[in-house]
């Protein structure tokens, strides 16, 4: 129970631990452990970058598609147009062409009529004088009462 | 038990004998063999332990030794960062050499009272005391060498100047007539450091002795309630008083490096 001698050589004992502590214990592990600490730090830095980078390329990526949706409808809208547009142009010179066809055809029948009715005048002043010679039982002189036979057959 | 002839109180005595040599003349000049053997086989296996691991520490993902030395490293960084806000690397090496070694002075309480003395006693070594925080020498070397510290820690925060006007004139005050109390209250304020805290730890550590010596002296049958029981409570003395010897340590350096 007495105080002695060995309170000093535990003083020394002590000493020589701490020493030996503090040269070759605490730095390697106190290095250790803050590296590990300030790697991990980044990481956690990384990631949360990482998730920032990812939300902003999903922002962009929809905004993209957005786009795309929109240059999409846009191309639909003007291809219905054109189309109905192209449709119209068809009408217009199908109608074009047909009113011209009729007209066409109109002149034509205008013509032939003409043609066949001036046909017919001759004809039936033709038979109109072969009528009036038979009647007359002579010889119609034709040039003589030619001016008659055409008011004649202008009358028919 | 080993010695059924003997007395309790004779058995008691026989325990708290430690092995003693002589190196000179008076009681003064005199080594606790036991002591001072059994803090060496502490220390030395706890600097083995801390070393072995702080040799190959990588700060990549640590293994479970590692993990575990980590564990009791940051545990004792995080007490100094929290009281003492000097230059941390003597008193952090300081700190955990206080809490792993006490802690493991304490432990070998826990060891069967009987075992080593009755295994000295076969190899013919008369006496054997194995807990050196249940010896003044052992508790004091610690705390006079704190002690040493402390003061040490004044001079280096405050200058001589400083430390020296700190004793002169706290905490009265600056007038000369109070020089005289104030060094003497700081006088007593400085003992009572080491005394306190080489007392706790002696006290708690020996009263625990004495107990388990106690129980030891029952019949067989009867030991093993009251044995449990101390032992489990002593596991709560035993990693408490290793971390107030090594805070109250930090507290004291702080106090008397930094200016109040």
């Amino acid at each position: 129970m007495d105080i002695n001698l060995t309170l000093v050589g535990q003083g020394i004992t002590f000493f020589l631990f701490i020493l030996f502590t503090m040269k070759f214990v605490w730095p390697p592990l106190s290095a250790a452990m803050e590296e590990r600490q300030a790697k991990i730090a980044e990481g956690l830095n990384r990631a949360e970058r990482g998730q920032q980078e990812l939300a902003q390329a999903q922002e962009k990526a929809a905004e993209i598609v957005r786009e795309a949706r929109t240059q999409a409808s846009e191309i639909i809208e003007q291809a219905n147009k054109r189309g109905g547009e192209i449709v119209e142009e068809a009408k217009q010179a199908a109608r074009v062409e047909g009113e011209r066809l009729i007209a066409q055809a109109h002149s034509q029948i205008e013509q032939e009529r003409t043609q066949v009715r001036a046909e017919l005048q001759q004809q039936v002043a033709a038979l109109a004088v072969t009528g009036a010679a038979k009647i007359l039982e002579r010889e119609v002189d034709a040039s003589a009462h030619n001016a008659m036979l055409e008011e004649l057959a202008s009358q028919l | 038990m080993a010695s059924e002839a003997h007395s309790p109180s004779e058995i008691v005595q026989h325990h708290l004998q430690h092995l003693q040599v002589s190196v000179g003349d008076g009681g003064f000049w005199t080594l606790n063999i036991d002591t001072l053997f059994f803090s060496w086989v502490t220390g030395l296996l706890f600097l083995g332990l801390f070393y072995s691991v702080a040799r190959k520490a990588t700060a990549g993902t640590p293994g479970g030794l590692q993990n575990f030395i980590e564990m009791v490293v940051g545990f004792v960084d995080q007490q100094v960062k929290d009281t003492f806000h000097g230059p941390k690397n003597f008193v952090a090496p300081l700190a955990l050499t206080i809490f792993v070694w006490v802690l493991f002075w304490n432990l070998l309480d826990l060891l069967p009272v009987d075992w080593f003395p009755t295994a000295a006693a076969a190899m013919g070594i008369p006496y054997l005391r194995i807990v050196p925080s249940a010896d003044l020498n052992a508790t004091f070397g610690l705390s006079l060498s704190v002690l040493l510290i402390i003061i040490y820690y004044g001079f280096k925060g405050k200058g001589a100047g400083g430390y020296g006007r700190e004793w002169l004139t706290h905490p009265f005050g600056a007038h000369w007539a109070l020089w005289i109390p104030n060094i003497l209250i700081n006088l007593v304020e400085l003992i009572s450091k080491p005394v306190s805290l080489g007392m706790r730890l002696f006290g708690n550590l020996y009263a625990a002795e004495i107990i388990f010596i106690l129980i030891a002296l029952l019949p067989w049958w009867a030991q093993w309630l009251p044995g449990t029981a101390w032992a489990i409570f002593h596991i709560l003395v035993i990693p408490l008083q290793a971390f107030l010897f090594m805070v109250l340590t930090v507290v004291y350096v702080s106090l008397s490096y930094e200016s109040h």
